[in-house]
C-alpha cells in the first residue's frame, strides 16, 4: 500500500509556524521531518511519524504555492486562492525577508550579481546556513534593489510599500541596498569584528545626511547614491591638515579643551595629528570611487585601530570626536563650516558605532 | 421579452504575462450570454487592464436567464494570429431572479483556465431587470428560491412541507463526442463545463416549474448530482423537497437600495408566487388532476411530471374533534390516518430534510434502503431521458414499500446516489421511514386544536424514538421495551436513521463518529456478468456493513445510530462499502447490552484462554467509552419498567433490497435469525479478523471529537473558530495476492490515518469536535483507492463544558443561538394558531411586530432572543471574536453545515453550484498528482468565495463537494480531475456584532455592515 496523493486544503490556509521555519531554512522534507521527531512533537500529540511525513509535505506544497505571492508581497494581499487572516499573512511577509546576521555579512556591499550567486556554495559551507536559504536570502536582496532601484523617494517608505515590511526590516533592508548599490567593503579581516547592525547604523546615517535626498527629495534613487556634489567639495577640507598653522591651531583648542578630562589625553596629544590627518584624508579621497568602497576600511586603520591599541575608552572617543568636530568652528581661517558638519556630523556617529571590539 | 440583463467589465488584475516579447499582455473581454456576444476595448500593455466598459445589454426570456450561465472570457490581442485566451468566468445568474436574494453581482471573480487554473481576476457588475410575466404556461420558474440547506434555512418559517420534487436531464457528454479526437482538451474541457452549467440551469427551472405547480416557494435541500456515465451520457438529476416559506422578517427591506434600481420590478414576478397567508384560508379545490403541459419540443421531464406530487390537499375539516385528551394510542391511530391521507396522494412521501420544524417528525421507524445494478446503455435520444427516470422510479417505489412496512408513510432524510464503473451502475436510495404530523403537510389552521392535543401527548424528547409499527405485528423480529424516558410507549432496542439528531432528544453523554469499513474483492467481467456478480455481492456487503455498524455501536456503549449513510462504490475488481454515522445514547432507549464472544471449539484451553483474553479487552474497551464520551445513564431497576426483557436479539432497522437489471427484488432480512444478541463467534480466521479490526479503532486524541451530523450531541459551547477542510487521499494496492482481509486491512488503515492526519493538523483548535465529516470513497482505477472527506472543525469553550449540570436556560441559550429561528418560530406559529395557552405571552405582540415590521428585524430579534434566555449577554459576549484587522479581500467562511456558530444568518443570496475541470499535461511540472490537486481545490474554494463575496454575502453554509473525480496518468505527464461544488450564500452577522447595535442603537441599521463592504468593488 502506498499513497499516491495525500493533500489537506483547509478554507482558511493553515500555516504551522515550525514547519514554516524549517522550510524558509532550507530543510528537506526528511531533514524537516526528523527535526520535528527530534521536538518531541511525536510524544506530544501522540501521532505517527507517517503523519508527520504526511502533515510536512502538505505545509511544504502550500508554502511552495505562497512562495510566488510572496516575492511580491500586495499580491498575497490582493490574491485570492489562499485565504489567510492579515496578522498571518504579516508574519508570512516578515518571516520569509528575514535574514541571517552570517549570510548577510557575507554578502553586504557585494554587487547582488550572478558573479555573487555563484559564490553562495562557499558562503552556505562557510556559514553552515542550506544552500537553499542562502538562495532566498540573497533572491529577496536582489529583488529588493531591484524594485526600488530608480525609484524616487525615501528608500525604506518604497521598500515598505513594495514590499510590506515592517519599519526595523525595511530600514535593514535600506543598508542592504544602500551598500549593495555603493558597494562598500565589509568583508576584509580588519571589518570581520563589526556586526550588520554596525553597518546599518552608518548606512542610516550616511543615507540622511550624505545622499543626493538629503538635499533634494525629488530625484531618483535619491537615497542610493552619495552626493557627488558633497563628495568633491570635501576635498576643500584638506586645508585642516595641510595648512601648518591650521593644525596646530585645531590641536590646542583641542588640548586645552580636553585637559584633564581625558584619561588618554597624553596618547590623544601625541597621536592627533596622526588621526586628523586620517579622517581629512579619508574625506579628501572620497571623489574616487574605489575609496567610497574602502571607507569602512579607512575608517578603522586610520582612526579605530590607532585609538584601540592606545586603549581609549569609547567615552574619551566621545569626547575627543565631539571637541575635534566643534573646535573646527573656531578656525577662523575655515571656510567650510556646513560642509565640515555634514562630513563629520555623520562620521562621529559611525565611528562612535565602529569602536567596539 | 421578460428579462434584460446587463453586464459592466471593470477592471482586471495580476494578468498573466502573455507576450513573451513585452512582459506584458494586450487584453479584452468578450461577455456572452446565449448567442449574444459584446466585446470590451482592447487594454494595451497591461496586466492590471482598467476597462470601464459601458453596460451591455442582453434582452432575454427569463426562461434563458435560468438556464444559460454568463460566460464572460478573457482575451490577448494579436494583431496577426487569433487571439489567445487568457481565461473565462461563469457567473450563474440565478441568485438575481428572486427578489429576496441578492440584487447585484459585484466584484472581483478569479479567471480560470482549465489547463492553467487560476489567472488573475476581473471586477464584474452584472444586474437583471425582470419585467412581469402572466404567461400561465410560461417555462420559467423564476422567483423560486433553492436551498441546499437540510432543514428549514433559519429566517424562515415553514407554511407547508409539500414534498418530494425530483427530475433529471441527459445529455451526450462532450467528451465522448466525435469532435473531441479533434479539439484541443481545452475546448473538450469548456464545452462540458458550459454544458453542465448549462443542464443544472435547466434542471432547477424544471424542477421550480414543478413547486409552482404545488403551490410552493422554495425548495429546501437540494441535492444536485452528475452522473457521469461516459460513452452512455452524462445525467444531471436533483431532489428536493418543496415547502412554502414565509420569510419571518425581511432584512432584504432594509438594504441599500442603492444597488438595485431594478427592485421593483423584480418583485412584480415574486408577487405571482401564491402568497401563503391569503391562500390557506381558504379550502383549495383539488387542482391535482390538472396536468400541465409543456410545450414538447422542450420538456425533458416524465410523463408522469405533475402527478408526483400532489398539489393540494383536501381538508381534512373536523377530523379532530371529539377525540379528546386520552392515551397516545387512539391518537396515534387518529394521527396515522390524518397523516396517511395527507401522504397517500403522493406518489412519493419523501423529504430530503434532515432537520425538522419542531413537532414535525411523530415517530422515526428505522433506516430503510434500496439499491439495484443496472447496466449502462447509451442515451440515444436526450430529450426522453425515460429509462433514467424509470430506474429510479422503481427504487423510490421500494423504498416507499419499505417504509411501508415499518408501519410509517413518509420517508425523511432521504437522498440518492449512484456508483459507476465502466457500463456498470449501482444506483441507491436510502432514508429514514418516518410518521410526520401532517400540520406542516397541508393548511394548517383547521387543525390547531388536534396538533395542540398531540404535542401535550407527546412526551418532549422522546416521542419519536416510539414504534411507529404494530407491536403484535412487526415486520421483523425485533425487541422492544417501554421507553425509558416516559415509560408509556413501547421504544425498539436500537436506532438506525439518516436524519440529523432532533433538538429536544434526550441524549446522554457525547456521541462520536462511527465507520464501518468492507471491501469485496470481484472478479473482473464484462456487462451482463458484471452485474449479476455484483448484485450477487452486495447483500453479503450490506450484511457485514449492518453488523460492523452494530458491533462498533455496541463497543461504544452506544444505541442509537444518526446520519447513516452507507456508501457501495464499485471498481474493476472490487467492491468497497463505508458506513457513517454519529453514535450516540438516547436516554429514551434501552441501554445496550454488550459484546460476547463465543468459541467454537469449547475443549481447547489455550483456546479459551484466548477467548476469555479477547472478551476482557472488549469488555475494558466498552468501559473506556463510556467513560470517554461521559455516558452514564440513571440505574433504572428491572421492575420499574415493567415489561419483562425477553432474550435479547440482535435485529436490524434495516429493510432493504438490490434489484438487477432484471427487476428481479429480492427483499433481505438482516436480523440475525435466532442467534443470541451481540453474540461474535470465532469459528475461524475471518471472524478473528473481525474482531481485531474492532479494537483497532482508535478514539480520537483528547480534546478532539467528530461526528458526522449537523452538531455534536453534549457539545453545546462553540466558539466562532471554524477551519473547514477537504483532504484527498488515493493509495495503491500492491496487487499480488490481494485478499479480502488485506483489503480490508488496507482501506481500514487508509481511513484511520486520514483521520489521524487531520486530528494532528487541527490540533492547534483543540477542544474542537469534527463535524459533518463526509467521507467518499472511490476506485478510479484497478488498484487505486480514492477517499475524500469534507468537514468542519469547530472549537468549542473548554470552561463551559466542563460544567456538567447543565440548567436548562443554558440549553435553551444555545438553541438559540444555533437555532434561534426555531426557537422564535414556534412561538409564532402558536399564535398564529391563536391558542391561549401561549408559552411568551408577553413576547407575542413584540414578535409579531418583529417579523411585520421589516424595519429593524434583526435587531429586534436579538432583544427577544435574549429575552428567552437569561443567560444570554455573558455568553454572548464571550463567544464574541476580535473583529479581523483591514484586509482588502473580505474574508468568506465555508461550512458544511446549516449554521455558523456563534452568528446569525439574517439573508439567503441564492444557491451556489459550480463544476470545474482542470487538467495538466505537465503534471510533474506542478508538483506531481498532489501539487496538481491540491492547488486545485484551492482554487476551487477561492472561485466559490469569489462568487459568494460578489454576491454581497460573507459565507457559504451548508457547503458539499459532491463529485471530485480525478484522473492520472503518469506515464504521460497528464491528469484531469473534475469537482463539483455546491451550497447556500449568505450574509451572517456576528451575535456580538447584534447585541452591540440592539443594546446601544436599536434602530441602527446593522445588517449591511458586513456584506457592504464586499458589495463596492
Amino acid at each position: 500500500m502506498t499513497s499516491e496523493l495525500d493533500i489537506f486544503v483547509g478554507n482558511t490556509t493553515l500555516i504551522d509556524e515550525d514547519v514554516y521555519r524549517l522550510w524558509l531554512d532550507g530543510y528537506s522534507v526528511s531533514d524537516a521531518v526528523a527535526l520535528r521527531v527530534r521536538s518531541g512533537i511525536l510524544e506530544q500529540t501522540g501521532a505517527t511519524a507517517a503523519v508527520l511525513q504526511s502533515d510536512t509535505m502538505d505545509h511544504y506544497r502550500t508554502f511552495h504555492m505562497l512562495e510566488r505571492l510572496l516575492h511580491a508581497p500586495p499580491k498575497l494581499l490582493h490574491q485570492l486562492i489562499f485565504q489567510i487572516p492579515p496578522s498571518r499573512q504579516a508574519l508570512l511577509i516578515e518571516r520569509y525577508y528575514a535574514f541571517d546576521e552570517a549570510f548577510v555579512r557575507e554578502v553586504l556591499g557585494k554587487k547582488l550579481s550572478k558573479g555573487t550567486k555563484k559564490d553562495l556554495d562557499d558562503i552556505s559551507t562557510k556559514t553552515g546556513i542550506t544552500l537553499k536559504s542562502c538562495r532566498r536570502q540573497f533572491d529577496n536582496f536582489k529583488r529588493v534593489f531591484k524594485v526600488v532601484e530608480e525609484m524616487r523617494g525615501s528608500l525604506v517608505d518604497n521598500i515598505q510599500q513594495h514590499f510590506l515590511l515592517s519599519d526595523r526590516l525595511a530600514r535593514d533592508y535600506a543598508a542592504i541596498v544602500f551598500f549593495a548599490n555603493n558597494r562598500f567593503e565589509t568583508g576584509k579581516k580588519k571589518l570581520q569584528y563589526l556586526s550588520f547592525g554596525d553597518f546599518a547604523f552608518c548606512a542610516e546615517l550616511m543615507i540622511q545626511n550624505w545622499t543626493l535626498g538629503a538635499v533634494d527629495s525629488q530625484v531618483d534613487d535619491m537615497d542610493m547614491d552619495l552626493d557627488k556634489e558633497f563628495l568633491q567639495d570635501l576635498k576643500e577640507l584638506k586645508v585642516l591638515v595641510a595648512d601648518k598653522d591650521l593644525l596646530d591651531l585645531h590641536k590646542s583648542l583641542v588640548c586645552t579643551a580636553l585637559r584633564g578630562k581625558l584619561g588618554v589625553f597624553s596618547e590623544m596629544e601625541a597621536n592627533f595629528k596622526n588621526l586628523s590627518r586620517g579622517l581629512v584624508n579619508v574625506a579628501a579621497k572620497l571623489t574616487h570611487t574605489k575609496d567610497v568602497r574602502d571607507l569602512f576600511v579607512d575608517l578603522v586603520e586610520k582612526f579605530i585601530e590607532p585609538c584601540r591599541s592606545d586603549h581609549w575608552p569609547l567615552n574619551d572617543v566621545r569626547l575627543f570626536l565631539n571637541q575635534y568636530s566643534a573646535s573646527v568652528h573656531s578656525l577662523d581661517g575655515f571656510r567650510h563650516q556646513a560642509l565640515w558638519d555634514r562630513y563629520m556630523g555623520t562620521l562621529r556617529g559611525c565611528l562612535l558605532r565602529l569602536y567596539h571590539d | 421579452m421578460p428579462g434584460k440583463l446587463k453586464v459592466k467589465i471593470v477592471a482586471g488584475r495580476h494578468l498573466p504575462v502573455m507576450d513573451r516579447a513585452s512582459d506584458l499582455t494586450d487584453a479584452f473581454v468578450e461577455v456572452k450570454f446565449g448567442n449574444t456576444t459584446f466585446k470590451t476595448d482592447v487594454c494595451l500593455k497591461s496586466l492590471n487592464p482598467q476597462w470601464n466598459s459601458e453596460w451591455f445589454k442582453f434582452e432575454v426570456d427569463d426562461e434563458d436567464l435560468q438556464d444559460e450561465p454568463l460566460q464572460i472570457t478573457v482575451l490577448d490581442h494579436d494583431t496577426y494570429s487569433a487571439n489567445d485566451a487568457i481565461g473565462k468566468v461563469y457567473i450563474d445568474i440565478d441568485p438575481l431572479l428572486y427578489s429576496e436574494a441578492a440584487t447585484v453581482i459585484s466584484g472581483w471573480f478569479p479567471i480560470y483556465d482549465t489547463i492553467h487554473g487560476i489567472r488573475g481576476e476581473i471586477n464584474v457588475v452584472v444586474k437583471v431587470d425582470l419585467f412581469n410575466d402572466l404567461n400561465r404556461f410560461r417555462q420559467s420558474s423564476c422567483g423560486v428560491k433553492f436551498f441546499c440547506t437540510t432543514s428549514i434555512p433559519k429566517c424562515y418559517r415553514a407554511v407547508i412541507i409539500h414534498g418530494f420534487v425530483e427530475e433529471l436531464v441527459v445529455n451526450e457528454d462532450p467528451e465522448y463526442q466525435w469532435i473531441d479526437r479533434i479539439r484541443t482538451p481545452r475546448a473538450s474541457n469548456e464545452a462540458r463545463q458550459r454544458l453542465i452549467s448549462l443542464m443544472s440551469g435547466e434542471l432547477q427551472r424544471k424542477i421550480g416549474l414543478k413547486v409552482l405547480e404545488m403551490r410552493g416557494n422554495a425548495v429546501v435541500g437540494y441535492l444536485q448530482c452528475f452522473d457521469l456515465e461516459g460513452e452512455s451520457g452524462l445525467v444531471v438529476r436533483a431532489i428536493g423537497t418543496a415547502c412554502t416559506l414565509d420569510k419571518l422578517s425581511s432584512p432584504a427591506a432594509f438594504l441599500p437600495a442603492c444597488n438595485s434600481p431594478s427592485k421593483e420590478m423584480k418583485e412584480i414576478p415574486f408577487n405571482e408566487d401564491p402568497n401563503p397567508n391569503t391562500h390557506s384560508s381558504g379550502p383549495s379545490t383539488p387542482l391535482k388532476n390538472q396536468t400541465y403541459s409543456f410545450s414538447p419540443s422542450k420538456s425533458y421531464s416524465r410523463q408522469s411530471s405533475s402527478s408526483d406530487t400532489d398539489l393540494s390537499l383536501t381538508p381534512k375539516t373536523g377530523m379532530g374533534s371529539g377525540s379528546a385528551g386520552k392515551e397516545g394510542g387512539p391518537f396515534k391511530a387518529l394521527l396515522r390516518q390524518q397523516t396517511q391521507s395527507a401522504l397517500e396522494q403522493r406518489e412519493f412521501p419523501f423529504f430530503t430534510l434532515t432537520a425538522f420544524p419542531p413537532g414535525f417528525l411523530v415517530h422515526v421507524g428505522g433506516v430503510v434502503s434500496a439499491r439495484s445494478v443496472k447496466l449502462l446503455d447509451r442515451i440515444h435520444n436526450p430529450d426522453e431521458p425515460e429509462t433514467r427516470d424509470a430506474w429510479w422510479a422503481e427504487i423510490r417505489q421500494e423504498i416507499k414499500s419499505h417504509a411501508k412496512a415499518l408501519g410509517c408513510h413518509a420517508v425523511v432524510g432521504y437522498s440518492e446516489s449512484t456508483s459507476i464503473c465502466e457500463e456498470v451502475c449501482i444506483l441507491s436510495a436510502s432514508g429514514t421511514a418516518a410518521v410526520l404530523n401532517p400540520r406542516f403537510l397541508q393548511d394548517g389552521t383547521v387543525e390547531g386544536c388536534l396538533e395542540q392535543r398531540l404535542e401535550e401527548n407527546l412526551p418532549a424528547g422522546c416521542g419519536f424514538c416510539h414504534i411507529p409499527y404494530d407491536e403484535l405485528n412487526m415486520p421483523f423480529p425485533a425487541h422492544l421495551t417501554h421507553c425509558y424516558n416516559c415509560r408509556k410507549q413501547k421504544v425498539p432496542d436500537v436506532l438506525f436513521t439518516t436524519i440529523d439528531l432532533p433538538v429536544d432528544a434526550t441524549v446522554i453523554g457525547k456521541g462520536c463518529l462511527i465507520q464501518a469499513r468492507l471491501c469485496r474483492l470481484k472478479k473482473k467481467a464484462q456487462a451482463e456478468a458484471n452485474a449479476t456478480a455484483i448484485s450477487n455481492l452486495l447483500p453479503f456487503m450490506e450484511y457485514e456493513v449492518h453488523t460492523q455498524l452494530m458491533n462498533k455501536l455496541k463497543l461504544k456503549g452506544m444505541n442509537a445510530l444518526f446520519g447513516l449513510r452507507i456508501q457501495i462504490s464499485v471498481g474493476e475488481n472490487m467492491l468497497m462499502g463505508l458506513a457513517s454515522a454519529t453514535g450516540v445514547y438516547l436516554a429514551a432507549l434501552p441501554t445496550p447490552g454488550g459484546i460476547q464472544i463465543a468459541g467454537k471449539t469449547p475443549n481447547d484451553g489455550s483456546y479459551e484462554q484466548h477467548i476469555s483474553h479477547m472478551q476482557k479487552k472488549i469488555n475494558d474497551t466498552i468501559a473506556k467509552n463510556k467513560e470517554l464520551y461521559e455516558i452514564n445513564p440513571p440505574e433504572m431497576s428491572e421492575e420499574i419498567i415493567g415489561s419483562p426483557i425477553p432474550e435479547p436479539r440482535q435485529r436490524s432497522r434495516l429493510l432493504r433490497s438490490q434489484s438487477e437489471s432484471s427487476d428481479e427484488v429480492a427483499e433481505l432480512d438482516l436480523s440475525h435469525g435466532k442467534k443470541d444478541a451481540f453474540v461474535l463467534e470465532i469459528d475461524d480466521t475471518d471472524a478473528m479478523e473481525d474482531v481485531h479490526s474492532l479494537l483497532t479503532d482508535v478514539p480520537p486524541p483528547s480534546g478532539f471529537y467528530s461526528c458526522n451530523t449537523e452538531i455534536m450531541p453534549g457539545i453545546n459551547n462553540w466558539t466562532s473558530e471554524i477551519q473547514m477542510f477537504t483532504s484527498v487521499r488515493v493509495i495503491r494496492l500492491s496487487s499480488l495476492n490481494l485478499t479480502n482481509q488485506a483489503l480490508n486491512k488496507n482501506f481500514n488503515d487508509l481511513c484511520e490515518n486520514l483521520l489521524k492526519s487531520l486530528y494532528f493538523k487541527l490540533r492547534s483548535m483543540i477542544p474542537c469536535c469534527l463535524c459533518h465529516v463526509n467521507f467518499t470513497v472511490s476506485l478510479p482505477e484497478d488498484e487505486l483507492i480514492q477517499v475524500t472527506v469534507t468537514a468542519v472543525a469547530i472549537t468549542f469553550d473548554k470552561n463551559q463544558a466542563l460544567q456538567t449540570a447543565k440548567t436548562h436556560a443554558e440549553k435553551s441559550l444555545q438553541r438559540a443561538s444555533t437555532d434561534n429561528e426555531e426557537l422564535l418560530q414556534f412561538p409564532l406559529e402558536l399564535c398564529s394558531d391563536s391558542l391561549p395557552s401561549h408559552p411568551f405571552p408577553p413576547a407575542k405582540e413584540h414578535l409579531e411586530s418583529a417579523s411585520s415590521n421589516s424595519g429593524i428585524p434583526a435587531a429586534q430579534r436579538a432583544v427577544t432572543v435574549e429575552k428567552a434566555s437569561p443567560v444570554g449577554e455573558g455568553n454572548f459576549r464571550n463567544r464574541s471574536s476580535p473583529p479581523c484587522a483591514n484586509s482588502t479581500v473580505g474574508v468568506v467562511k465555508m461550512t458544511p453545515l446549516s449554521f455558523i456558530p456563534g452568528a446569525k444568518i439574517t439573508k439567503y443570496l441564492g444557491i451556489i453550484n459550480m463544476f470545474f475541470i482542470r487538467e495538466t499535461t505537465s503534471l510533474r511540472e506542478e508538483g506531481g498528482v498532489s501539487g496538481f490537486l491540491h492547488a486545485f481545490i484551492a482554487e476551487v474554494f477561492a472561485m466559490v468565495r469569489a462568487h459568494v463575496a460578489a454576491l454581497g454575502g460573507n459565507a457559504v453554509v451548508s457547503y458539499i463537494m459532491k463529485q471530485c473525480v480525478f484522473m492520472e496518468n503518469p506515464n504521460k505527464n497528464q491528469a484531469q480531475c473534475l469537482i463539483n461544488v455546491s451550497g447556500d450564500a449568505v450574509v451572517f452577522v456576528r451575535e456580538s456584532e447584534l447585541e452591540v447595535v440592539s443594546t446601544q442603537q436599536p434602530t441602527a441599521n446593522c445588517q449591511p455592515a458586513c456584506a457592504g463592504g464586499e458589495v463596492t468593488t
